[in-house]
């Protein structure tokens, strides 16, 4: 089997699982609808894995295989197929997309147990994650906007699981809206290309990328940069993430922090030819990324929401990945990606762990003490912080450093990211174990005391935002509470994350191990960046740096929360009174479109219902219309008089006439 | 008599007919001047067969015939009926058929 | 040839007078009347055309069956319909209808009269002996026009049980026998 069977083989088993959850939902009793769907992905995975061997075998140069089932449309100057492409980009897109999809399932069926909602999760989550391969896997424009279409549809789907919840809707709606800005974006930059390139697969738009005028390519560039920033939640269609959050915690874990928004950063490495033709382009997407990356450090510092503070944590993670892919530095970019993956999932499952000891609160404010009471979640939360804050040795750390040293390496204002990079480094490990000393050490609050005891604490099901009462019925979160100390599957789940998150950077060690850029050589071959390395010794010093300020920052968190706990409440109402709110306020971003874009639009509606819908089109155009037609057909109707006579006499009056026609038409 | 006659004839009685549906208010009338016109029809026809000199039109005036006696059939009974029912038998005054 | 002549003349103007007679007499038993003498007239002229079966057929189906049928309704109903035809909400059209029947006249005579039917001018074509007998209508009715033969007998099923049907009483409906 060709590796590109082995990629239709990874499409097709979670589409199956979709259809059959989707059709036989009815059918399907207790859990066996999470295991079906766990099913079909680890199915998925192990065939990604057989497409991984059999990539393996070939020669390097031809590890770039493309396939495709049939035309969509091959007509005067289209040719586009549903064609994918195996090279090992999509095969490490491929593997890192079904394998943590995998655990997470596997973590679902134990924490969404309850639900009214079960199998439609599962069936959401299968449709999500054949979507996610769709996008990686395509071989041309066209299926790539399918597929990045069909992402944001689940996300949608996803978001608003409990459907009657408010603000879990109205989330739903604001990250469909802005990731639709996205796809405007992405279908534009494609017709733009094909205008350029008249070909719609990569191979043909990369070939004639070359022949395009320098200002079309920028441009065409820069819209792909919409789609991408839209989906990766960058400056500025950045405010869905946090939002998104309503979802259920596996979701979150899924879709916003280890696969969708991911996949800009997978755009601007597949199309990196482009960007490498139109610098300014891949400028602005390291300008971009980099101010990310500052922003959402620094509202992480000061939102008391658990799951926002992971999202945030995304984003400025996604940062990194950005300023990796546009500085040209595709491998460190995805080892980033990788690594985030596995160190963001663990952090979400932990959180989900944490919230559903606490019977749904998700505020970091109630929160204390957890350490004895979960173990496990402990643990494995804390090796996600760590990985995260970038502590030596962990993958986390090899991960971060390499894109920092190869943004510095390249020299000019990208230095200047650099530095900054370091800086938001320092943010990162701090408010990474702000985190953990917050919800594990200190005082334990009631709920860890009680489960201290074994039992698990209850709360009245509520809103965690907004704290209106609900209840457990479909479309509201389920009734019970699942903590991974109980679960085995939630363990299983957390553990081969904690683990890869420990070993992961093994692949990746600067001047030790190459496996992963190697690896990934064959799909960037033909960009000039490709060998650019720092010398050993700056690498080194590199190294050095990073581990120094993950170190320090953990030491500046265990120094303000653990050893004098009143000093950053202290902070937050004196001292940085100004900062606090304005940060809290997440830079006022939310406010601004609010004033900006969200208004206006409403108030264009509101003119056209009243103004142009009411008036124009009810009364002038429909209501004059029927006048129209009723005063003529009052003139008809005079003829209807009823009376025999006059019909008999318009009967010899017509035969006359006619007769008389054509009298004189034959003469 | 060259066949013209026959038809011009047959033309004047038609229209007489057609004047006297047109004119009279009584049901009864009307079906009478009806008959009128079916007649005139006949005549032609006959004049015609005459002028070919087969038999097909002879044919037709009969058919014409038996049609007009079911229309009388019919018509008379809508009158009786209307008659039963106490309305008045005048066809300006049955009009309700009107838009 | 004069005897036909006349005939033809005489013939011709009882059946104007008899046409005359049902649209202008008041009195609806003598526009019944008046259209049995029309028949008549008309069955003299059927026999002009040498149509003797035709002739026949019209004393005795026509002036025989549909006429009495005729009497027998005017003489139920008759004494209750308008003899005016002046008046009625429609009057203005009465005036209207002889002008327009007129018209009408003129229009299908000009056509008939200017038509290139040459052989209208001429007494008719070479007659075979039979023509018109009712052996003659026989064989055309059961050879050539088996069908309008077989439509029309059905045609006066139908005609007998709608006259049924219009004719019989309903329980209920009647505001009052006659």
């Amino acid at each position: 089997m060709s590796p590109a069977d082995y990629g239709w083989l990874v499409l097709g088993f979670p589409l199956l699982g979709t259809l059959v959850l989707a059709f036989g939902w009815r059918w399907l009793p207790g859990r066996s609808a999470g295991w079906i769907g766990s099913a079909s992905i680890l199915a998925s995975f192990i065939s990604a894995l057989g497409a991984l061997q059999q990539l393996q075998e070939r020669p390097e140069e031809e590890r770039h295989i493309e396939s495709s089932l049939f035309d969509y449309a091959d007509t005067v100057g289209v040719s586009v197929e549903l064609g994918i492409l195996v090279d090992p980009l999509s095969v490490l897109m491929m593997l890192v997309v079904s394998g943590v999809s995998f655990l997470i399932h596997l973590y679902s069926v134990a924490y969404m147990a309850g639900d009214r909602g079960y199998a439609r999760f599962f069936a959401y989550l299968n449709y999500f994650v054949f979507s996610m391969l769709l996008l990686v896997l395509a071989g041309n424009f066209v299926l790539l906007t399918v597929g990045w279409a069909f992402v944001g549809a689940a996300s949608y789907l996803l978001i608003s699981f409990w459907y009657r919840r408010e603000t879990a809707t109205q989330a739903g709606i604001k990250a469909f809206v802005m990731n639709v800005i996205g796809d405007v974006g992405l279908v534009v930059g494609a017709f733009l290309l094909f205008d350029g390139t008249e070909a719609l697969d990569y191979a043909g738009v990369f070939e004639g990328a070359h022949l395009m005028k320098d200002g079309q390519l920028t441009a065409a560039c820069i819209c792909l940069l919409v789609g991408a920033f839209a989906k990766s939640a960058q400056i500025p269609l950045h405010t869905w993430l946090p939002d998104a959050m309503e979802g259920p915690t596996p979701v979150s874990a899924l879709i916003h922090a280890a696969t969708m928004v991911t996949a800009g950063v997978y755009l601007i490495a597949r199309t990196h030819p482009l960007f490498e033709l139109a610098p300014t382009a891949a400028d602005v997407a390291a300008i971009i990324g980099t101010l990310t990356l500052v922003v959402a450090a620094s509202i992480a510092l000061v939102v008391t929401d658990l799951k926002r503070v992971i999202a945030y944590s995304t984003m400025s993670q996604i940062g990194y990945m950005v300023l990796g892919v546009s500085a040209f530095a595709y491998g460190a970019g995805l080892f980033h990606l990788m690594t985030h993956a596995f160190f963001k999932a663990l952090l979400f499952m932990g959180a989900g762990s944490v919230i559903a000891a606490m019977g749904g609160i998700q505020s970091l404010d109630r929160m204390g003490g957890f350490r004895r009471a979960m173990p496990f979640t402990f643990v494995t939360f804390t090796i996600g912080a760590l990985a995260l804050a970038g502590f030596p040795l962990l993958s986390g750390f090899f991960s971060k450093d390499e894109i920092i040293a190869l943004t510095l390496n390249r020299g000019g204002f990208y230095a200047v990211l650099g530095v900054i990079a370091y800086v938001a480094a320092l943010i990162t490990a701090f408010y990474a174990f702000r985190m953990v000393f917050r919800v594990f050490f200190g005082e334990p609050v009631e709920e860890a005391r009680e489960l201290e005891q074994g039992h698990l604490a209850h709360h009245d099901p509520a809103n965690p935002m907004t704290g209106e009462h609900e209840d457990p019925d479909v479309g509201f979160p389920g009734p019970e509470h699942h903590i991974a100390e109980r679960e085995w599957p939630m363990k299983a789940a957390m553990a081969p994350l904690a683990l890869l998150s420990i070993v992961g950077g093994v692949v990746g060690i600067p001047g030790v191990t190459d496996t992963l850029e190697h690896f990934l050589e064959p799909a960037f071959e033909g960009s000039d960046h490709l060998g650019a390395h720092p010398s050993e010794s700056d690498e080194q010093l590199g190294l050095a740096i990073g581990a120094v300020i993950s170190l320090t920052g953990i030491a500046i968190a265990w120094a303000l929360y653990l050893v004098r706990p009143t000093t950053t409440l202290r902070l937050r109402d004196y001292q940085l009174r100004a900062v606090h709110d304005f940060l809290a306020h997440k830079w006022y971003f939310d406010e601004l479109y609010d004033i900006g874009i969200v208004r206006p639009a409403a108030a264009c509606g509101r003119f056209g219902r009243t103004v142009i819908e009411s008036v124009l089109v009810q009364d002038v155009i429909v209501g004059g219309s029927t006048a129209v037609v009723r005063a003529g057909s009052s003139l008809a109707r005079g003829l209807q008089t009823g009376y025999l006579r006059s019909y008999a006499a318009l009967l010899v009056t017509g035969l006359a006439g006619l007769a008389l026609y054509f009298l004189i038409t034959s003469s | 008599m060259d066949v013209v006659w026959f038809v011009v004839l047959s033309t004047l009685i038609f229209a007489i007919g057609a004047a006297g549906v047109m004119t009279r208010r009584s049901p009864l009338v009307i079906l009478l001047c009806t008959e009128l016109m079916l007649n005139a029809c006949s005549l032609a026809l006959l004049a015609f067969a005459r002028m070919h000199g087969s038999g097909d039109g002879q044919i037709f005036a009969l058919i014409v015939m038996v049609v007009a006696a079911c229309e009388v059939v019919i018509g008379l009974g809508l009158i009786v009926a209307i008659y039963r029912k106490r309305m008045a038998i005048d066809v300006d005054k049955l009009s309700e058929l009107r838009g | 040839m004069l005897f036909e002549q006349i005939m033809f003349f005489v013939a011709a103007i009882g059946a104007l007078a008899g046409a005359l007679g049902v649209v202008l007499l008041r009195n609806p038993f003598y526009s019944v009347l008046s259209l049995i003498a029309h028949l008549v007239s008309l069955a003299i002229l059927f026999l002009l055309l040498r149509s003797e079966f035709l002739a026949a057929a019209q004393i005795v189906v026509y002036a025989g069956a549909i006429m009495v049928l005729y009497l027998f309704v005017t003489a139920y109903v008759g004494g209750a319909a308008p003899s005016s035809w002046r008046g009625g909400e429609a009057g203005a059209v009465g005036q209207l209808g002889v002008i327009m029947a007129g018209a009408l006249f003129v229009v299908i005579s000009l056509a008939v009269l200017g038509s290139s039917l040459d052989a209208l001018d001429t007494r008719g074509a070479e007659l075979e002996p039979g023509f018109g007998s009712p052996g003659e209508i026989g064989q055309l009715l059961l050879k050539k026009f088996l069908i309008p033969f077989e439509a029309a007998s059905f045609l006066l099923l139908v005609a007998a049980v709608c006259a049924v049907v219009l004719a019989r009483r309903r329980r209920g409906l009647e505001e009052g026998g006659v």
